[in-house]
């Protein structure tokens, strides 16, 4: 963090979705469950993945929708969209755990999956046997953050006038001291 | 644990309405592997050869493979099989999509569905909860009409489901069972529909386990990289839009005229333009890495999906063009028709017409042009109408019922079934055996590890075998190697040679992988992931039991010749393997018949093609030898006892109220027919068997 009015960016892991080059493998679901069981590959089951190909075929649709946050009630009023003659719900690329649907959560104890984009892996498990390049992986830039830095200067140095930086900084250690 | 598979069947019973969970027996996922051996023993076990195909005693088997839901890539192919009342034989049939790693991951390895519901059913199977439900609301659906109003009434999307369509509710012979964009046909259909069921339908969310997770995993992952790349392997046909190769070679209408000269750069720009101005993506199937199957919007007509040769057969059929096929496709699908089929027989009929032998009496207002009279068949079919309900019973029986001179023209059929529309020149001694011998009935089923034909020149043909790793030996470099005209190749190579392409087949058929990524494919190009050398390895890892080349080719032969025994036991015999006579132009009876000998005894079966005892007990299938004994199928001279050992032949036992005619002693003079009295008729012979009277 700078004093001056400098920028402030931050790299941030996607997995970029591209819709028309999906073949609807599902290996991307299969490859998911596996990496996150114990053993890590020794068991599979796409209904425990953290992404999941939402596919309806005679809509021509297919929609690979990772987990995101959980959600306590459905959202009101689901909107439709037409893209290309094609309808799409909104549903179709959410990626919330909600109760009124089954995915992105463990089917025995119904607990909420999380999406960690394989932290550790090279490349998310996803990406890796995704052969179509519908899932690719990419870092983009977080939201840029314009650091203000001259109010805070002038209260410091105010501050600094009048007890001096000794006291100033004690002062500080302690209020951010953490237990 | 069990590795790779659930280790549970679920028996359905339709005419009481039971249904069991029945844990099975891991002993004999070592013997069969699993899809269509596992099927063969079970049909072999349970349906009798006095069974009729449409009675509630056949039972119609939908199998999972062994490598379905692990990570063996292409490893999705889900297997039907029953008895067809078409043929009368072990119904075959495969179909791609994502049903049995759902099935798998529900719980089940397979389901056996024997009976028949009262009025429409259909099957709803998540996880440990099983229903048989009311479908009587989608009589006459098309089949993705069926599949989405399934989901919705049950609130479940991202259920797989398997349905018949209009064809299989009336029991049409080339109906299809309809999953996805994929279809399972060759009888199969019709057996469903006879049993009143319309789909079945899968949730899954129970895990499947493998037996070494890191090692098959990082194998698989390798494979699946290579695979994305490799040209080698799926269907060229997808992104080559230069189907010369069918147009030019294949032969139209009823199989019966060659057009050398079709193709041109004119129609494939004009047909390419088709295609990619009203298709939407190509897909592929559950874990692979290809998009074989073109899905297309054609104006006014619902989306479908087509890959392969499936785009061809009709307008082939009806003298017509791309737009044709486009046209009529969505329908037939809907409909649920199995598209090799199907055109085949619409063509026949037109033919019959035109012939004189079926006339306006039989065919009211019947349009002059061809595509016309394709549609207007097709609607009869469908709702056995008419002349549609003799031709729903396909080209063989349709011509017997027709007589007057109809049967001239069931010139493409080979045990009943209506084969690939190709009429070539010289007989080709390989084909010949595929196509005379294959139980699977489809000549795509057999061949497709060695090439079809010769490369031209010495270096082509070193350059070829240098980096050919499918074969199972030497031998077949050496053969390759010295092949210069396809029908100049010894008896011995070709017998090893068939030997070889069923074996990948039966191999594919029991661990679910798709044709296309293995037992089909290798034929074009020769670099093929899947072969006999790493097979063993993959199924070691999956489920942890010991497997090496040699015992992998024992599961071949031993499921290859239980199918054999089933068709045996229902009347097969070596005069049912003759392909037309107008198959070639140009014959060679002796040459031919010494060659099927050749291959007879290469496979252990005696001169009437059927299994020796020696052979079925070196497989483990003493109880197969014992029944064909006690049936007086194999005779004495076909054991290997000494003579004062052998027993007198057991009198046939007898099977329950219905009569069957006395079964002849095996002899080669035993002409082989399958018995008429119980075939004739089609959809009637059910009720000369059921009430006892022969």
């Amino acid at each position: 963090m700078t004093l001056s009015g400098e920028l402030a960016t931050g790299k941030v892991k996607n997995i970029k979705v591209n819709l028309d080059k999906c073949n609807a493998c599902r290996a991307c679901e299969m490859a998911c469950s596996g990496f996150h069981a114990k053993p890590q590959f020794g068991s599979f089951n796409p209904a425990r993945s953290r992404i999941r190909v939402v596919m309806d075929m005679l809509n021509d649709e297919y929609v690979p929708v990772r987990a995101t946050d959980y959600a306590k009630a459905a959202c009101a009023g689901r909107r439709t969209y037409m893209i290309n003659g094609k309808e799409y719900s909104e549903c179709s690329f959410c990626g919330n755990v909600c109760p009124i649907r089954d995915l992105f959560k463990e089917p025995d104890s119904g607990l909420p999956l999380k999406c960690d984009m394989c932290a550790g892996e090279e490349l998310p498990l996803c990406v890796q046997v995704c052969r179509r390049e519908a899932l690719t992986y990419e870092e983009i830039d977080e939201v840029q953050i314009e650091v203000k830095a001259d109010e805070m200067e002038t209260g410091i140095k105010a501050l600094i006038d009048k007890f001096g930086p000794q006291k100033v900084s004690d002062t500080f250690n302690r209020m951010t001291k953490k237990d | 644990m069990r590795y790779a598979e659930a280790g549970y069947d679920l028996e359905v019973d339709l005419t009481v309405e039971n249904i069991e969970r029945v844990e099975t027996d891991p002993k004999l996922t070592e013997l069969h592997l699993g899809g269509q051996g596992l099927a063969a023993k079970i049909i072999f076990d349970r349906v009798g050869p006095e069974v009729d195909p449409f009675s509630p005693e056949n039972l119609l088997i939908f199998s999972t493979c062994l490598f379905h839901a692990t990570p063996v890539v292409g490893a999705n192919r889900t297997i039907v099989n029953s008895i067809s009342p078409q043929t009368g034989l072990f119904a075959h049939s495969i179909m791609g999509g994502w049903f049995g790693p759902e099935l798998k991951h529900a719980g089940y390895d397979r389901i056996i569905v024997r009976g028949r519901a009262d009025d429409l059913v259909y099957l709803w199977i998540h996880n440990d909860k099983v229903e048989i439900r009311d479908a009587t609301h989608l009589r006459g659906k098309g089949v993705q009409e069926t599949a989405a109003l399934i989901r919705k009434e049950l609130k479940e999307p991202n259920a797989q489901v398997a349905a018949v369509g209009l064809a299989g509710e009336n029991r049409v012979y080339t109906a299809s069972i309809e999953h996805g964009w994929s279809s399972a046909s060759r009888g199969v259909g019709a057996v469903m529909g006879d049993k009143r069921l319309k789909a079945v339908v899968i949730r899954g969310t129970k895990d499947v386990n493998v037996a070494r997770p890191a090692e098959l995993w990082t194998l698989t992952q390798q494979m699946r990289v290579e695979m994305g790349d490799s040209k080698d392997i799926g269907d060229w046909m997808a992104t080559d839009e230069d189907d010369s190769f069918h147009h030019n070679h294949f032969s139209w209408g009823n199989s019966r005229n060659r057009r050398k000269d079709f193709w041109s750069e004119e129609l494939e720009k004009r047909w390419y333009n088709l295609k990619y101005d009203h298709m939407d993506r190509q897909i592929g199937c559950y874990n692979c890495p290809k998009a074989c199957i073109n899905v297309i919007s054609y104006p006014g007509r619902r989306r479908f999906g087509y890959k392969c040769f499936g785009k061809d057969t009709y307008h082939m059929a009806a003298f017509k063009e791309l737009d044709f096929s486009y046209e009529i496709l969505g329908v037939a699908q809907e409909y649920g028709f199995d598209s090799y089929s199907t055109p085949q027989v619409i063509a026949f009929g037109i033919e019959l017409y035109d012939a004189g032998i079926l006339t306006d009496k039989d065919m009211p207002d019947f349009p002059d042009d061809p595509g016309d009279r394709t549609w207007y068949l097709l609607e009869k079919i469908v709702r056995r109408e008419g002349i549609g309900d003799v031709l729903a019973n396909g080209v063989y029986w349709a011509a017997r019922q027709i007589g007057n001179g109809a049967e001239a023209y069931d010139h493409n059929t080979m045990k009943k079934f209506e084969q690939v529309p190709i009429k070539l020149g010289r007989v080709n001694p390989a084909y010949f055996l595929m196509f005379a011998t294959g139980e699977k009935i489809n000549i795509t089923q057999i061949e497709g590890s060695f090439p079809q034909d010769p490369l031209p020149t010495r270096e082509e043909r070193e350059e070829f075998v240098n980096k050919w790793v499918a074969p199972p030996d030497d031998r077949f470099k050496e053969w390759f190697l010295n092949w210069e005209k396809r029908h100049e190749i010894s008896n011995e190579a070709v017998c090893a040679i068939v030997d070889w392409n069923e074996a990948m087949h039966y191999l594919d058929d029991s661990l679910g992988i798709c044709a296309f990524v293995s037992s089909f494919r290798g034929q074009f190009g020769g670099g093929i992931p899947y072969h006999i050398h790493n097979l063993p390895h993959l199924i070691e890892l999956a489920t942890g039991l010991e497997f090496d080349k040699e015992k992998l080719w024992q599961v071949f032969q031993r499921n290859r010749n239980l199918v054999r025994a089933i068709n045996v036991r229902r009347g097969m015999r070596r005069a049912d393997e003759r392909p037309p006579e107008n198959h070639w132009a140009l014959r060679d009876e002796e040459y031919e018949q010494k060659l099927l000998t050749d291959y007879y005894t290469f496979k252990g079966w005696n001169e009437q093609g059927i299994p020796t005892k020696e052979c079925l007990d070196s497989l483990g299938l003493e109880y197969v030898s014992e029944d064909l004994l006690v049936r007086g199928i194999l005779t004495e001279g076909e054991t290997s006892l000494p003579k004062k050992q052998q027993r007198k032949r057991a009198p046939v036992k007898k099977e329950s109220s219905t009569k069957r005619p006395r079964r002849k002693k095996a002899t080669a003079a035993d002409t082989g027919e399958l018995n008429e009295e119980l075939m004739a008729g089609g959809v009637d012979s059910e009720r000369r068997i059921s009430n006892g009277k022969s």
